[in-house]
């Protein structure tokens, strides 16, 4: 089980956070002028690095906040993190 | 006229002179979200007796508790029938927050004793020692998989704010954990 940092609650068990996938991806500027294919590609495709990765975590069973953290995805350490609105 | 039952109002109290379990029906529990900085914030901490605890995790105790759930968000607790929504409205006035009557959300199980700590510990991730988590701590955390909050009092004591339709399993679940600590075999 991973130990993960809150940026409030300092280092909970993994189990008590919700996963939000790849951080900083921008919602497109004018969604209606979107292929089908540009729009899928903002909907399904995420990076999938082996090291660091910027993702998203919600602490739902403690204080509820979302939060970015940098994943070392190949040893699980978790680098940095910081709160988002 | 119906009986008002309390959602453990099937539990024996246990007490032995370790451990003490026992219910807190209808305590008034109020959720407070409002920008910390604000000055509704000031008011409705003067309006308490105390100001909202801005330090993650921890409790203010004055007329009413004033448990840190979240960087703008509080539960306030004070005893039963206590009108503390009007207090909290008035002091508020027209500012911008959110103030809810949440006192059937959860009920309260206290324990206490000098075995409380080994006892939660048993399902419990965070670190218990009172050099960690003593008098005046509270957490949003798990117990037995079950969301609670806890709440670090005076001496032993701790209170576990459980949801109502989780208040039976967690009872029954900390009555098993707590076997060798009150004398019982086990089954
Ligand atoms: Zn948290």
């Amino acid at each position: 089980m991973l130990l993960i940092p809150c940026p409030w609650c300092g280092p909970r068990d993994e189990a008590e956070f919700h996963y939000g996938g790849q951080a900083h991806v921008a919602y497109p500027e004018n969604p209606a002028a979107l292929s089908d294919e540009e729009w899928a590609r903002y909907l399904f495709f995420r990076d999938n690095p082996k090291g660091r990765f910027a993702e998203r975590w919600n602490h739902t069973a403690g204080c509820r906040r979302w939060f970015n953290a940098v994943r070392n995805t190949a040893t699980n350490e978790i680098e940095a993190r910081e709160v988002t609105a | 006229m119906a009986e008002r039952l309390s959602p453990l109002a099937r539990f024996t109290p246990v007490s032995s002179g370790d451990l003490r379990i026992a219910e807190i029906p209808f305590l008034t529990q109020i959720n407070l979200r409002v920008d910390p900085k604000s000055r509704a914030a000031a008011d409705i901490g003067l309006a308490l007796g105390a100001p909202l605890p801005t330090e993650p995790g921890t409790c203010a105790s004055a007329d009413a508790d004033l448990l840190w759930l979240g960087p703008d968000e509080w539960l306030v607790v004070g005893e039963r029938g206590r009108d503390l929504e009007g207090t909290i409205r008035a002091a508020a006035g027209t500012a911008h927050a959110g103030i809810t009557d949440v006192s059937a959300q959860r009920t309260v199980v206290a324990v206490e004793g000098p075995r409380s700590r080994d006892l939660l510990a048993h399902g419990c991730a965070l670190d218990l020692h009172p050099r960690v988590f003593g008098p005046g701590r509270c957490a949003q955390t798990m117990l037995a998989r079950a969301q609670v909050v806890l709440a670090a009092r005076d001496g032993d004591a701790f209170r576990v704010f459980v949801r109502s339709s989780f208040a039976g399993y967690l009872a029954d679940w900390l009555m098993d954990a707590a076997g060798e600590y009150l004398g019982v075999t086990p089954r």
